[in-house]
């Protein structure tokens, strides 16, 4: 510990603290754009700068340690003065067209611009050519050169977190931005579209195509009947923006919100959660038993950013994923299959909408391979949780008066096997409880595999786990992160490692830190979600796929038995290996 | 009429002309890596502010050509931009009245020829052609990327050892580097911004000599793997280090009775006491290294038999053989050429010159070395002769002067013509031809030629040559090896094509070089057959490094070693330069601007944790 004063307080702090943590345990606040703890703490923006006594400049209080003896000042003229060009500085480049911004009353800039009672800039403003902020408007994720503020923290994100170096440096001096890298358009990378950049953007520089015209428009259509799901790791974000809390923010809210926006069906995409499970544990348990997976592992299917992730580093993996489509494909397969001939309408009359924590579906759902027969798409479009945030409030409904409602019947159950698919190590876990059952004829004694949940919060780069399925050991991994996911990759295919399954989620901590999700300051409130959908689960009374009613019925009804010809046909994918350079 | 008078510089004309030489400093400093094509921009605007503005071609040709660049940065251009401005610079070579304007546009007439590529890059994509980025700059032009900011905070802190450990994560011859390395690094060093570059060679010298535990190694475990050494100068050395420590058994072959190679037999004492290339070489075979010493590969034992024998090779022979002047008269007696004197002082063997007039001839770093070794030697008379001038010698400037200093004569622009025997068939004169300096060659170097004069006698009893030196390939190249230009023929990884399993590097490969070079050539190696080998081990370093304390960088001269007083020169080979002190180290320590930690290095290009 270290003794210091900031602003003529003494505290004293650890002694591996930076002026700026130390600052915020005083409860003294510093501004700060580029900063991301132990990610980006390069003191780039230069907004953060504090004085120290005995050092003759500024200092970035986001990257220098504090000291026994330092005395700190943050609140001095000259501080605010320095800080204030620097503010100035980087709003001459930038776009504030804010109230034409996904962004408005969510950016860190914005919100600075105010605090130091910006009224007037007297730089010149620059911005890019039209050329050079040039950007293909139809990918899911959208890039507006004029609003970066160069905080280079997408780069780090993609680079360190993700491991997939689509940002960069372009050009020198002062005409440097950030640019995709190598001299490639977005699309011609192996950008798996996780949306971290997004998520980490101080500013509305990235954001993900936004899509809400489309659903709007079809709700007006009285031809159409429009269907909605909604994704497990939603639950546990969507309010965080409207003032609800917690316990307000309730699912069931949600439905009843999107059902008096017009939508005429509302469901939960854990119910087709529970389904992936029925599918993917009982190939599991075949591939298994048929000892395909002697060598390498069965890998889950459901997060599209891993699936686009393993289609272009390791496509000699590809044939280890499972083939179940994801929940959201699932669903959207059978809701224009089972549910259409259910209701009695043809599919092309039905808008299938997703709402989800992630910008990869965007991609997932326009596949040639996620379309139904005659090419109808399973499903129609979907929203991140940050677009339904902003479909919400287009709609005007005041969140808390809105009634609880209840999801439509046929597909109205979900177990809490469903819920944790929103968080890493759920999808393992579910199915893991369901494959016990399917091997043994009955149900684990105990539920919660707490060996493949995270309780270190991405300390470890994957977790493993061995576990009794009937007479044999299975061997688990469970990887969140595309560096992790890529150590992990790797040492299988090293032969350093050997696992039976492995469950990988493109985002850190999966769903509930998921690109989709509403943006922070920081990027902690992601383990908050995760733990929230756990506590989700443990209070819900059923537990296991497998148990789930709707499921049992949809099966008697319709689809047969697991891995049946139906259900193949509608709830099973081939991945085909991407073109070099493309995913 | 007006008067005469005193001319004075305005107080204005007084500031600019320090800001010119800040620029100056500035520019020959500049990192790695930056982009050409904004480079040549904003030195057309700097010649453009040159400009007296009588002229169309300069006065406005010049911003022409700025706007037409700045439209290539922009992206706003096409391949018909660029030659709009190839062909506006050539005008404006053609028709500017002076050198303001026509050297202007050669700036950038050459910039469109020779990086076309670039240009058309930023006019079609707004980008460099390659991403460009800075790294930290004493690191990256280290051709073996020691950790220099780590260890002068090191040092700074006292905590010699570490920082003695630390390199030894990039180069096992810290010692060594401390006292003699070209310290490629103090050119680049972001300082000379402020005021002069960091003595960071100085600052290593001075924890080497303070560093007193030498810090534990962490060794993987045996692979079974064996590897061969061949040479085991600086290059096999470092070679045989780091794979030894990757688990290897590693077996050097050495020509000569002691290891050391050119740092042995090559650099004279005075400037590498042996005690100090021992303290490395020591530390080195800690690892469990084995030496076979006085066998000669090629002779003694063929290369196909350690092909066999061993799972690789590395060939890191020096160039030891010297270069001929080819000139009438060179077969009389004592003629010798540098390398073999040198080595044989090396040897412990030192032939008396006492009263004898000395001819050295050449004007790089081995002929310096031969001059003040030959006034060690008892010489009467050292001269130095060299075709070109001091200002184009290739030795170090430190070296030239030291030659100097010592008494040696440095006679410039004279090339060896013939030379003249006695009747014992002895020398007795080196004729040498007076040259005049001449237009400057593609290579940017002044030619010379023939002067209109006549030859001129050098009365002296020995000449030693010093023109260059090669490697002694013939008994590799029976085996099969293929050379070009005497020197082997190997990929970027070292690895020999064809060979099966061996890898070459160094000297062997470049051509007489730099210890530096040779121990980033022997890391390349090492790190190579690691992988040949079927392995991925990293070399790594546990010390922990200081953060900044404060980030004052007041301007501060650089302190420069000082020369000992020598005193009698004749017969003395103690050390001439004199290490820091303390307090110069810590002084020197704190000009370190910790580019690891400000600048791009704390983003991206920064600290290399392992290889």
């Amino acid at each position: 510990m270290v003794n210091m004063k900031i602003n003529g307080r003494d505290i004293t702090v650890p002694e591996e603290m930076t002026i700026l943590e130390a600052s915020a345990g005083a409860g003294i606040s510093i501004p700060h754009l580029c900063y991301l703890k132990g990610i980006n703490d390069i003191g780039a923006c230069r907004v953060c700068c504090v004085e120290v006594e005995g050092d003759e400049k500024l200092v970035a209080s986001c990257k220098t340690q504090v000291q026994e003896g330092m005395v700190v000042r943050t609140d001095t003229k000259r501080v605010r003065d320095a800080v204030t060009t620097n503010l100035r500085l980087i709003l001459s480049q930038h776009d504030n067209s804010c109230n034409t911004c996904v962004r408005n009353e969510n950016c860190q800039l914005q919100t600075l611009a105010k605090d130091f009672n910006l009224l007037d800039n007297p730089y010149h403003k620059q911005q890019l050519s039209e050329k050079l902020a040039q950007w293909d408007a139809s990918f899911p994720l959208i890039r507006d050169a004029n609003k970066c503020i160069k905080c280079m923290r997408c780069i780090q994100i993609c680079d360190k977190v993700q491991g997939m170096h689509v940002w960069d440096l372009a050009a020198t001096g002062g005409r440097t931005r950030v640019d995709v890298s190598g001299n490639r358009a977005v699309t011609e990378t192996d950008c798996t579209l996780c949306g971290q950049c997004i998520v980490h953007c101080p500013v509305g520089a990235l954001k993900e195509r936004d899509d809400i015209g489309d659903v709007l428009d079809a709700i007006a259509d009285p031809e159409m009947t429009t269907v909605v799901q909604i994704a497990p790791a939603v639950r546990a974000a969507w309010g965080e923006h409207g003032g609800l809390t917690r316990e307000q923010a309730k699912v069931d809210r949600l439905a009843g919100a999107l059902r008096q926006m017009g939508f005429d069906y509302v469901f939960d995409t854990s119910f087709s959660a529970d389904l992936t499970i029925m599918e993917e544990a009982n190939e599991f348990v075949e591939r298994l038993t048929a000892g395909e997976l002697a060598e390498y592992p069965m890998f889950t299917s459901c997060c599209p950013g891993w699936v686009r992730f393993v289609k272009s580093r390791y496509p000699q993996l590809l044939g280890q994923l499972s083939t179940a489509k994801s929940p959201q494909q699932m669903f959207g397969a059978v809701i224009k299959s089972y549910f259409a001939e259910k209701i009695g309408k043809s599919p092309e009359k039905i808008f299938s909408v997703s709402i989800m924590p992630c910008v990869s579906k965007k991609d997932e759902c326009a596949m040639d391979s996620m379309k139904g027969d005659g090419g109808v798409p399973d499903v129609d479009v979907v929203l991140t949780t940050r677009e339904l945030e902003r479909l919400l409030r287009m709609e005007q409904i005041h969140l808390e008066t809105v009634t609880e409602g209840h999801f439509d019947s046929l597909m109205a159950d979900y177990s809490g096997a469903g819920v944790i698919f929103g968080v890493t190590g759920g999808v393992m876990e579910a199915a893991l409880r369901s494959a016990v059952y399917f091997v043994t004829g009955e149900n684990p004694t105990v539920i919660d595999f707490e060996d493949v949940r995270d309780h270190e919060s991405g300390a470890k780069p994957w977790r493993e786990a061995t576990y009794q399925v009937g007479d044999v050991t299975v061997r688990v991994a469970v990887a969140s992160g595309l560096s992790n996911t890529d150590a992990l990759c790797r040492a299988i295919l090293k032969g350093r490692v050997h696992y039976d399954f492995v469950e990988i989620m493109a985002c850190p901590n999966g769903c509930s830190g998921g690109g989709g999700q509403p943006i922070h300051t920081d990027s902690d409130e992601r383990f908050d979600r995760g733990r929230h959908l756990y506590a989700l689960d443990k209070d819900m009374k059923l537990r296991f796929s497998h148990e789930n009613p709707d499921i049992i019925k949809l099966y008697d009804d319709y689809l047969g038995k697991p891995l049946g010809e139906r259900a193949h046909h509608l709830l099973h994918t081939v991945h085909e290996s991407a073109p070099t350079g493309t995913v | 009429m007006e008067r005469l008078q005193i001319e004075k510089p305005r107080e204005g004309e007084k500031v600019i002309e320090g800001l010119y030489r800040d620029i100056a400093r500035r520019i020959t400093s500049s990192p790695k890596g930056l982009c050409p094509v904004d480079m040549t921009l904003n030195f057309l605007r700097v010649c453009h502010a040159q400009s007296c503005g009588k002229c169309t071609p300069c006065r406005i040709g010049l911003g022409q050509l700025a706007d037409l660049i700045e439209d290539v940065l922009d992206g706003a251009a096409d391949e018909a931009t660029i030659d709009l401005i190839g062909q506006t610079a050539a005008h404006i070579m053609d028709t500017a009245d002076c050198a303001i304007g026509f050297e202007a546009a050669r700036l950038v007439h050459v910039g469109v020829l020779g990086f076309r590529d670039d240009f058309l890059n930023h006019a079609t994509h707004g980008n460099c052609l390659y991403g460009v980025e800075q790294s930290i700059p004493c690191m990256a032009s280290c051709p073996a990327h020691v950790d220099v900011p780590g260890y002068v905070a090191l040092i700074k802190e006292g905590r010699n050892a570490d920082a003695v450990a630390l390199i030894r994560k990039d180069n096992p011859f810290p010692s060594v580097c401390g006292y003699v390395c070209e310290h490629p690094c103090e050119k680049s060093c972001r300082r000379h911004m402020v005021d002069d570059a960091v003595n960071i060679c100085g600052i290593k010298r001075y924890a080497v000599d303070h560093a007193t535990e030498q810090a534990e190694l962490s060794q993987a475990e045996p692979t079974g793997k064996t590897v061969a050494v061949v040479g085991g100068g600086p290059g096999g050395l470092t070679a045989a280090y780091y794979l030894s420590l990757m688990g290897h058994a590693v077996t050097v072959y050495e020509q000569r009775d002691r290891l050391g190679g050119m740092l042995r037999y090559g650099i004279p004492d005075y400037r590498l006491p042996q005690s100090v290339l021992d303290n490395d070489i020591d530390f080195i075979l800690k690892t469990g290294i084995k030496v076979k010493t006085g066998v000669n590969v090629g002779e003694d034992i063929g290369v196909e038999e350690l092909k066999k024998e061993y799972d690789a090779i590395y060939l890191s022979i020096g160039a030891h053989d010297d270069r001929k002047l080819g000139i009438d008269g060179e077969d009389a007696r004592n003629v010798v050429p540098a390398v073999s004197m040198l080595r044989q002082v090396g040897e412990g063997h030192r032939p008396d010159l006492a009263g004898k007039r000395v001819c050295v001839v050449g004007g790089g770093n081995v002929a310096m070395d031969a001059t003040r070794t030959a006034l060690r030697l008892g010489a009467a008379d050292v001269k130095c002769v060299y075709r070109r001038r001091i200002a184009d010698m290739t030795a170090l400037s430190e070296e030239i002067e030291e030659a100097q200093a010592e008494g040696g004569n440095i006679l410039t622009l004279y090339a060896p013509d013939h030379i003249e025997k006695d009747g014992d068939g002895k020398v007795s004169a080196l004729w040498v031809r007076p040259q005049i300096i001449g237009a400057v060659g593609s290579d940017g170097r002044p030619s010379v030629s023939n002067a209109d004069t006549q030859p001129v006698r050098i009365a002296c009893d020995y000449i030693v040559v010093a023109i260059g030196q090669s490697i002694h390939s013939h008994p590799f190249e029976e085996s099969g090896m293929e050379t070009r230009r005497g020197a082997f023929k190997a990929e970027r990884s070292s690895f020999v094509p064809g060979s099966g399993n061996v890898f070459a590097g160094g000297d062997a490969v470049s051509g007489p070089a730099t210890v530096i070079l040779a121990v980033a050539a022997g890391k390349v190696a090492a790190d190579n057959i690691d992988d040949f080998l079927g392995f991925d081990h990293k070399i790594s370093s546990e010390v922990e490094i200081p953060q900044p304390v404060r980030a004052n960088f007041p301007p501060c001269g650089r302190v420069n070693l000082r020369t000992n007083d020598i005193g009698d020169i004749v017969n003395n080979f103690s050390l001439v330069s004199a290490g820091m002190t303390d307090e110069e180290a810590a002084q020197e320590c704190s000009r370190c601007l910790r580019c690891d930690q400000f600048g791009f290095g704390s983003f991206r290009k920064g600290r290399v944790m392992e290889w």
